[in-house]
């Protein structure tokens, strides 16, 4: 009940921080499990796992339509695109496409991010109920509806709620620590109430015929179904989509100088993120700067910020740090909570244990955990068709290899020492660092 | 409302001094437990449906009961322990004892070095925490389905054998104080959940937060923590789950391996501390920094206790799929689609707990309406199923979405092992979910229309309203008008 109030009152960052969870979630993807993949005759991928041992499906479709490909001044275009796509659709309004996916059982989701937006199916496999499903996703896909008096009531909710995020520490954090990281790049570009407040019921109908279009689809099934079915869906899904082709990419994010953003707030704690542009999806430094990370921020209670930040000094309940490779160099990031008076201290020892590891790396001893944890974690990750889907989905719209599964662990394994000193050291620059505190003395 | 898990820490000290000596109970004599298993094979066997057998259940002589789920979807395994100790338990000055021992536990044993809990969870390539909820408190690895006597051997070990270090418990419970600030302090929602909590509840120690009041905390020492271990952390006030890819007979024999030496003690008798009927409307205000004012609502409410004998219960948790189940259901559909009175509206009641019930209703004004605009729609929601009813569509499609549900769960073994330790931590039996289920889906239109008018009454609410405030000492919105 209290998550649900807090999802709305956060809606409009809810999406971004999703999908940054999702991306380090979906780092690792399958071995021994048999990803076929193939074209539509319109030109859409599809990825399916087939899986039989529950009687359900999901269906998820993501585009190339993420906040990234929001046009000058229309910050939170691609945001409201997908919140409206689902509600109304073909011969449906809103409610009858809620009730009838409930009489089925079944869930429509999904979401935007900086990159990708999805729409995202979960059925029962029984075909009665699979078909009527399936005909509401292509509804949704094919002909939404865009209705002018449900865009603007979601228009005033989305405003409100960012209104309402521009109040609380987090989230005014989190988008200054991505203005600061961006400043000539779409990454940086924050929806504020008056960016909002401009679009158009036409815009969303424009956004959409150029960005969820046959050529920038990307299908994953998993589940209960035979690979000529899901051919047929694959298909069916793909051959109503707008005509088009994936969109430009914009000019990748510049070299950056450091920077120290402090912004005043009543909060007994501060938020203090730390972090400069790092990596792109496929990008060769990967696989040593995972490793490397688990040492450093990644691997939760046995990381060395967790150990000097949490432990040995008590300043702060979660500290952590992360890669997040996106379509292009997504950040990396590390992040606290401390009482105020002690933000300054906190800062300074969270940066001081990053330029050392940047300079020294892990030891031996750390490298070897860090890998154990890494490979013997793989299974983990793979152990229902949700996780599949998420790891699946994200190989084929990041254009990973499909053998990435494959390779993971041995990939791991193979990352010495001196790779995770390098990629740190290609990537983490002391004087390129942005930090930014909020509530901070 | 449980506490997010609190990730935890490593350890520093190795300091032993609270170790107590353990007696290893000989079990040679296993015979109970063997007749059990011996008793549900047969019965699978009989009905030839590995449904009925599964999960598997035994208990160890000293009192800890071992339920195995055998899921072998994957190679993977979880383990749980959950104790039968929550907020629920503790006195006034030591609220938040049993969330601070759950940061504790992490912090070493005699047998298992400062540091070296997570460590070994970690190379055992799993991934582990922990929980404290007002009725129980639980721990858990997810791991490679290898590693699962490994962390039983973990667990067992610091079931009876925790170090409780004062330098150890100084570090911590600053840590539990920044997670206090990070939920609570600076959470508006939460502030709110508190306080109105504290205001419904008067004699039940549902009034006090899990995570415990600032002052308690500051207080708080190395041996209220100390004490709170030995009184309750003992095998017969425990009881573990595990699910995944593993053999029942096998994991018993683990069990009775690594559980089955430690000590079983008596413990202190639990005294009901039944809340006062509730005789009049309450009302409480919170000021903090925000945008949007928020308004919660709460009557007091019915809980399973009989899964045969009790009705209302099921009926509430079926109206809660009538009003909240899906996007176009009754709260969604008129309060934020047609009305636009709020920005978004939740209805929630869960029918099993330790302790009394409560259904809330929480809710945000949209744009150019107040909380008292919002406070009266929900309660004309609330009069439509009193006077009205319920249609036979909208159960039906509750009743589909019940089912359906019933499919998906078994995607995540992690919640299927949540599952059955949460039905378990509220004195019922995990073999009672079946049953629960069928009785959800008996549930009549005229039984919902009969408990929603007995229990949305004034005289049983608590109304709670954030009244936001500016950040930077302006003012924003009206201030917030309370009816009444």
């Amino acid at each position: 009940m209290k998550n649900a109030m807090k999802r709305l009152l956060t809606a409009a960052l809810t999406p971004l921080f999703t999908a940054l969870l999702a991306l380090c979630l979906s780092q690792a993807a399958q071995a021994g499990v048999k990803i076929e993949h193939w074209t539509t005759s319109g030109g859409a991928r599809v990825q399916f796992v087939e899986s039989k041992v529950l009687p359900m499906l999901d269906v998820q479709v993501d585009f190339g339509a993420g906040s990234m490909f929001d046009p000058d001044g229309k910050a939170g275009l691609a945001a409201l695109t997908r919140a409206v796509l689902d509600l109304g659709a073909g011969a449906r309004d809103e409610s009858q496409i809620a009730e009838q996916l409930a009489d089925l059982g079944a869930t429509l989701g999904g979401g935007a991010d900086t990159d990708r937006a999805s729409v995202a199916l979960r059925t029962l496999s029984d075909k009665a109920k699979r078909d009527i499903a399936l005909s509401i996703l292509r509804d949704v896909l094919h002909q939404p509806r865009f209705d002018a008096a449900i865009f603007e009531r979601e228009k005033a909710r989305t405003i409100a709620a960012l209104k309402d995020a521009l109040t609380r520490p987090d989230a005014i954090a989190g988008k200054a620590f991505w203005a600061a990281l961006y400043p000539a790049h779409p990454y940086g570009k924050q929806a504020t109430p008056e960016s909002v407040a401009a679009l158009s019921r036409d815009d969303l109908a424009a956004f959409y015929r150029a960005h969820y279009t046959v050529g920038n689809a990307s299908i994953t099934l998993v589940g209960d179904l035979s690979r000529r079915d899901a051919e047929q869906i694959a298909e069916r899904i793909a051959q109503g989509l707008p005509t088009g082709r994936p969109p430009e990419l914009p000019v990748m994010p510049q070299a950056l100088t450091g920077q120290d953003v402090r912004i005043a707030h009543p909060a007994s704690q501060a938020h203090v993120y730390l972090g400069m542009p790092a990596i792109e999806r496929g990008h060769p430094d990967f696989f040593p700067l995972i490793v490397g990370n688990y040492t450093l921020g990644g691997g939760g209670f046995v990381s060395r910020l967790m150990k000097e930040v949490r432990d040995k000094r008590g300043y702060a309940y979660s500290v952590y740090s992360y890669f997040a490779p996106l379509k292009q160099p997504g950040p990396f990031q590390i992040g606290l909570q401390t009482q105020r008076k002690q933000a300054g201290d906190a800062l300074k020892l969270a940066r001081d244990i990053l330029l050392d590891f940047v300079q020294n790396g892990p030891t031996e001893e750390e490298l070897a955990a860090a890998q154990a944890n890494l490979t013997g974690s793989f299974p983990l990750r793979l152990d229902s068709n949700k996780k599949l889907l998420d790891n699946v989905a994200a190989i084929a719209f990041y254009g990973l290899p499909f053998d990435y599964l494959d390779q993971y662990q041995d990939k791991i394994r193979a990352v010495t020492v001196d790779d995770v000193k390098a990629a740190f050291s290609r990537h983490i620059r002391a004087d390129s660092l942005i930090t930014v505190t909020v509530a901070g003395e | 409302m449980p506490l997010l898990p609190p990730p935890v820490g490593c350890i520093e000290s190795a300091a032993n001094s609270s170790r107590k000596p353990s007696f290893y109970v000989p079990h040679t004599d296993l015979f109970p437990m063997r007749l059990k298993y011996l008793l549900t094979v047969l019965v699978a066997a009989g009905l030839s449906t590995a449904a009925l057998a599964n999960p598997y259940e035994t208990t160890l002589k000293n009192g800890l009961k071992v339920i195995v789920k055998e899921d072998r979807r994957a190679p993977t395994a979880v383990q749980m322990v959950w104790y039968r100790i929550g907020s629920i338990d503790e006195v006034d000055g030591r609220s938040g004892v049993a969330h601070v021992l759950e940061h504790m536990m992490f912090k070493g044993t005699p047998n298992v070095g400062p540091g070296e809990f997570n460590k070994r969870v970690a190379a055992a390539g799993g991934r582990d925490n922990a929980f404290t909820s007002r009725d129980y408190t639980a721990y858990f690895q997810q791991i490679p389905k290898e590693k699962l006597p490994e962390m039983m051997q973990l667990e067992a070990d610091r079931m009876r054998h925790l170090t409780v270090d004062a330098k150890e418990f100084e570090q911590e419970i600053k840590v539990v104080m920044e997670e206090r600030r990070m939920r609570t302090d600076d959470n508006p929602q939460a502030k709110l959940f508190e306080q109105m909590n504290a205001v419904a509840f008067q004699a039940h120690p549902y009034r006090r937060p899990i995570i415990g009041w600032m002052n308690d905390l500051e207080t708080m020492t190395a041996a209220d923590a100390k004490a709170w271990y030995d009184t309750w952390y003992v095998p017969n006030n425990a009881y573990v789950v595990i699910t995944g890819d593993v053999d029942h007979k096998t994991v018993f024999a683990l069990a009775e391996e690594h559980y089955g030496g430690l000590e079983a003690r008596p413990l202190p008798v639990r005294k009901p501390q039944i809340e006062p009927r509730q005789e009049g409307i309450r009302r409480v205000t919170v000021k903090a920094p925000a945008e949007l004012p928020t308004l919660i609502m709460g009557w007091k409410a019915p809980i399973l206790r009989d899964v045969e004998q009790d009705s209302e219960p099921y009926a509430l948790e079926m109206l809660a799929a009538v009003l909240d189940g899906h996007d176009a259901a009754r709260f969604n559909k008129k309060l934020v689609r047609e009305d636009k009175v709020a920005l978004g509206v939740d209805f929630g009641y869960d029918g099993t707990a330790r302790g009394p019930g409560m259904i809330y209703v929480s809710g945000t004004p949209a744009e150019g309406k107040t909380v008292a605009d919002l406070e009266a729609a929900v309660r004309a929601e609330l009069a439509r199923v009193q006077q009205n009813g319920i249609s036979e569509t909208e159960l039906k499609r509750a009743r589909a979405q019940l089912l359906a549900r019933e499919v998906y769960k078994l995607d995540s073994m992690f919640g299927q092992a949540m599952e059955i330790g949460q039905i378990e931590s509220v004195g019922l039996p995990h073999t009672a979910l079946d049953r629960m289920l069928k009785k959800l889906q008996q549930v009549t239109a005229a039984e919902i229309q009969v408990v929603a008018r007995k229990y949305f009454t004034d005289d049983a609410l608590t109304v709670g309203v954030l009244d936001p405030q500016p950040l930077d000492g302006k003012p924003r919105r009206p201030a917030v008008a309370t009816r009444h």
